[in-house]
């Protein structure tokens, strides 16, 4: 269970949002919508404890993430904008390295491929990849890892419409499994039956 | 969870050496500079057999610092820009010890071959064979600890724009010390004297860049993420 209290987030000394405040229990999906410049990307850095925040807090289980980072940073997940993936590596090689820096002990790098149509690349140098494959590796990661809070930073990005149908997919796998997750996208998000809540910036 | 803290660290250290492999012309840069640099000194000074022993291990010495100082600057920065360095952050294993891992990565394919070259570069410059032994332990105790002082430069200048002119002015007069007494381990061993002191010294210092320089790059890195 993911709690938001009081939290003011500033880039630079212009402050993006203040006193947000708001909670995520397991089953549920949250939206940040905005405007560009709005403060999506901080307020989800901020989640994770990539970037501290002004002023207020973020809890987990009821303890602040601050108290307890190891705890937290074993059941999360972030894929930011960034791929994290080395054009000299393979997409297999990436991903069985996140899948080791993630403390992960059984990492199955290729179902997770295949599963993201990837299958027939997974052993050419990721650099040779299109965007949206790239975007496909990085989110195979939600895959390799077994996480409960998802934190996605625009993941629709660069995807086609099968492979944003995919995601959608796995998404519903995953609240089903009682997972959380937190993603920005300007699109429409609509999970199978599930009940997408919907968190406007600016 | 049942990956231990040493198979993550394991992980990270054959990665950095794997893109070493892939991309070999990153680990030749600093040590084809180092050879030039060295060969420079007997053109510019001349021939002369006495003058070149006597310069012979500064030469070697401050080579080997600007050497290492070049390739500071890619320790961190491709992870930087592809969004890896964030992944680590988030590992639920301490950011210091996968530092470790990269910075000692980084010393194999930077600090190893320089030490390796450093003999050959040795004759060139007429250094008396008795203080070769001397000059492969002292690189072998100094070269770690360039590259973990330097990590922490590299760390804090991350993402900055001229960020490697001001590495070179963080980093360079904290590599003093290590400069004094690695060129001083070697002319010791030129001139006849014993050069235990040296490398005693020089292996404190390793002792305490060990301990201390993961953490303190770390939380620069942390900072340079904010």
């Amino acid at each position: 269970m993911l709690e938001v209290v009081n939290l003011a987030c500033a880039r630079g000394d212009r402050p993006l949002f203040r006193d947000l405040s708001f909670a995520l229990a397991p089953g549920e999906l949250l939206h940040v919508r905005g405007e560009n410049g709005s403060g999506k990307t901080t307020l989800l850095r901020a989640l994770c404890g990539l970037s501290q925040p002004a002023a207020g807090d973020v809890r987990w289980d009821g303890r602040s993430i601050r108290e307890q980072p190891e705890t937290y940073r074993e059941q999360l997940c972030y894929i930011g904008h960034g791929n994290a993936i080395h054009g000299d590596l393979t997409p297999v090689e990436n991903l069985q390295f996140e899948g080791c820096l993630g403390a992960e002990d059984r990492i199955e790098a290729k179902p997770a491929l295949e599963s993201q149509g990837l299958g027939r690349v997974a052993s050419l140098p990721a650099k040779l990849l299109s965007q949206g494959q790239k975007r496909r590796v990085a989110l195979a990661r939600l895959a390799v890892l077994n996480r409960t809070l998802w934190v996605l930073d625009e993941p629709f990005t660069a995807l086609d419409i099968r492979a944003v149908d995919r995601l959608l997919a796995t998404l519903a796998r995953h609240l089903d499994r009682g997972g959380l997750c937190i993603l920005t996208s300007h699109q429409e998000v609509t999970v199978a039956d599930w009940q997408v809540r919907t968190l406007t910036l600016g | 969870m049942a990956t231990s803290l040493v198979g993550t660290v394991w992980c990270v250290f054959r990665r950095d050496l794997l893109l070493a492999v892939r991309k070999p012309a990153d680990v030749a840069t600093p040590l084809v500079f180092f050879a030039i640099v060295v060969s420079l000194f007997p053109l510019g000074v001349g021939p002369e057999p006495a003058v070149l022993r006597t310069l012979a291990p500064g030469v070697l010495w401050v080579a080997a610092l600007l050497a290492t100082m070049l390739s500071l600057s890619r320790l961190f920065a491709a992870d930087y820009a592809d969004g890896t360095l964030e992944q680590l952050a988030l590992s639920p294993q301490p950011l210091t010890a996968l530092v470790l891992a990269k910075v000692l990565a980084h010393w194999v394919t930077t600090g190893l071959p320089l030490l390796l070259l450093s003999p050959l570069l040795a004759i060139q410059l007429y250094l008396p064979v008795e203080a070769f032994g001397s000059l492969l332990l002292a690189l072998l105790l100094g070269t770690p600890v360039l590259s973990l002082i330097g990590s922490i430069g590299a760390g804090l200048t991350l993402g900055l724009r001229g960020g490697g002119v001001l590495l070179s002015l963080l980093v360079l007069p904290l590599y003093t010390p290590i400069l004094i007494f690695g060129a001083g381990a070697v002319t010791a061993s030129a001139t006849g004297l014993d050069p235990e002191a040296y490398l005693s010294l020089l292996g404190a210092f390793l002792a305490v860049a060990l301990g201390f320089a993961p953490w303190a790059t770390a939380a620069a890195l942390r900072i340079s993420l904010d």
